[in-house]
């Protein structure tokens, strides 16, 4: 019987020749913390009195940065005096760097065949180069800093195919949230997810991104996609090192196989509260507060520049207030370069510098009770983005931008004709 | 680490998340005897002062779900809990809490709060005594159950490192 792509990399990094169930102790190619769980992992380290093993370590300070209150300037501070005290090479100020996932990407950290570990959950991201990255602890990083591996049980693997051209306005975010309205918030639980097919093929990197990212709320321990010659293309002159692609073999034993029709897909909506609670943008209707663009899920160029194309010419809808977050620094100079930005503000919306802001209901467009928002991150759960009684609609950035335009849940096509 | 584990249960349904074990406000400390002060604090007001050291969570699906926070698991460990059993897990929490020393077994048991229930982590084995029922799981894999016994992922990876050093 053929092999996974899980069940490849994870022999190939332990040096055993391994099928799902087992557990190996596997050798970790980077290890990412944030200002959040990053504190929690220096007390640990340190307390192991050994020297860091710095070329892995990659400390970003995303999720309270600029800092929100003291709180979080003393974990933003400590992140900062580990960095110096260990001289890691590695740290991204505020002011250069920005969302972690989309920064260790555009970093060239992520890459076909590396195993990556991170402290936040959505570290499954990288996926989508064909790496293989998992969310994990505190105590897990620490102990990555001091020997560079940790142990993994080899995950089962789930199979998702989609073929087929994609209609307007549907992007990565309605193909990830099409699969979990149909598997359910516990449907890849303890899983791989292997997504493929000639629409996934045709996707950008960064539609790409979008699905893998999403594959943790579908309880995924990671969700790979097949590398292609997009991905190297991407990659050349910014990817660290050497990397080699894996691929699953043609017989590889999969628990589980779909297949889907793109030219089913439409632009949907993940009501609240929960990703799985799915239904077309066209058929919601609700009316809005806020309008939220950005975060590692669709905070990218691509994403505003979908954004923008509706947007352009345009003003959000009275009463509601837009706010546009771009994942990077990099994104917000590619943003202002071709205009993007100046579209948004135009329209009416807020721009901000790069930072996790209100997605995970940090600052920066906190909800009111009873206020409903319309964003492009990838939670809905009970107080996501503030009170107890607000709600959060998931979409994709056509979506988010037609429905500030719309002042309602709208099909962007209702906007664009 | 005991093998043998005996408890009073605490009962919870489904999809437990993070934020129900320990909510967000009291995350400023990475302290268990701390955190423990504040475990279930909304979903179950009062329950930090009435844990006795040895107590169990039975539970349904989903246990853990949501987010990374290793706080979830180390308040429940430092409130005295001394196992979780749910049917399943949410995959961060169960690794969070195998790292750091506190088992959870997956198995599905039919048990109110109060009963009492005795583990049998090596046999794979739980019995409520109540009732009488024994119910099986399967055992850790043999480098979980390691890990387990040496206390967590800390112990063990100090012990990696000391033989290194003496090698
Ligand atoms: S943007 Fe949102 S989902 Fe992404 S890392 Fe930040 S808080 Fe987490």
């Amino acid at each position: 019987m053929g092999k996974t792509i899980a069940e490849k990399m994870l022999s190939d990094k332990s040096g055993r020749d391994v099928e799902a169930g087992e557990i190996v102790e596997a050798r970790v190619d980077y290890v990412m913390v944030n200002d959040v769980t990053g504190p929690a992992a220096f007390d640990e380290f340190e307390s192991l009195r050994v020297p860091l093993l710095r070329d892995k370590v990659i400390l970003i300070p995303d999720h309270y940065v600029p800092n929100k209150d003291i709180a979080s300037a003393r974990q933003a501070k400590k992140m900062r005096d580990f960095a110096l005290r260990h001289d890691v090479d590695n740290y991204f100020e505020v002011g250069s760097g920005g969302v972690c996932h989309q920064l260790m990407i555009e970093e060239g950290f992520a890459a076909p065949g590396r195993l990556i570990v991170g402290a936040d959950s959505h570290t499954c991201s990288y996926g989508a180069l064909g790496a293989f990255s998992t969310g994990i602890g505190s105590t897990e990083a620490a102990t990555v800093f001091a020997r560079g591996v940790l142990w993994f049980k080899v995950p089962e693997s789930m199979r998702f195919t989609v073929d087929g051209g994609l209609g307007k306005h549907v992007m990565g975010k309605d193909i990830i949230l099409t699969m979990i309205g149909d598997i359910g918030v516990e449907g890849a639980l303890y899983r791989s997810m292997e997504v493929d097919g000639d629409t996934i093929s045709s996707l950008s990197l960064s539609d790409r991104i979008t699905i893998a990212n999403m594959g943790i709320e579908a309880g995924a321990k990671t969700c790979i996609i097949p590398p292609d010659r997009k991905v190297d293309d991407y990659l050349a002159g910014r990817v660290r090192g050497e990397y080699a692609p894996v691929f699953a073999d043609a017989d590889a034993d999969y628990m589980d196989s779909r297949q889907y029709d793109a030219a089913e897909i439409v632009p949907v909506v993940a009501k609240p509260h929960l990703p799985d609670n799915v239904a077309p943008a066209s058929e919601v209707g609700v009316t809005i507060d806020q309008a939220y663009l950005g975060s590692c899920t669709n905070g990218r160029i691509e994403d505003f520049r979908a954004a923008a194309a509706i947007m352009k010419g345009r003003k959000v809808r009275r009463g509601v207030r837009m706010i546009v977050v771009p994942a990077t620094k990099r994104v917000m100079e590619q943003a202002i370069e071709e205009g993007l930005v100046k579209i948004f503000m135009d329209a009416g919306a807020f721009v901000s510098g790069p930072t996790c802001g209100a997605c995970l209901g940090g600052y920066m467009g906190i909800l009111a009770p009873g206020e409903k928002c319309i964003s492009s991150t990838n939670r809905n759960f009970v107080g996501r983005m503030g009170d107890k009684g607000s709600e959060v609609y998931l979409a994709n950035p056509a979506v988010v931008a037609a429905s500030a335009v719309a002042g309602r849940i709208v099909d962007p096509s209702e906007v664009t004709g | 680490m005991k093998d043998k584990l005996s408890g009073r249960i605490w009962r919870f349904g489904d999809n437990v998340d993070t934020d129900q074990i320990i909510p967000a406000e009291y995350l400023v400390t990475m302290d268990s005897a701390e955190l423990a002060k504040h475990v279930f604090a909304k979903a179950r007001p009062g329950m930090s002062g009435k844990v006795s050291r040895g107590d169990i969570i039975v539970a349904g699906r989903n246990f853990g779900c949501g987010s990374s926070r290793e706080h979830a698991p180390r308040a429940l460990l430092g409130a005295g809990v001394s196992c979780v059993v749910a049917e399943s897990f949410a995959r961060i929490f169960f690794r969070n809490a195998i790292n750091i020393g506190l088992p959870v077994i997956q198995a599905s048991v039919d048990a109110a709060e109060g009963d009492t229930v005795s583990v049998d982590l090596k046999a794979g084995k739980i019995i409520v005594e109540q009732s009488g029922e024994e119910y099986g799981f399967q055992s850790y894999p043999p480098f979980v159950m390691m890990l387990v016994e040496k206390g967590g992922l800390m112990p063990y990876t100090k012990e990696m490192l000391q033989c290194r050093r003496s090698q």
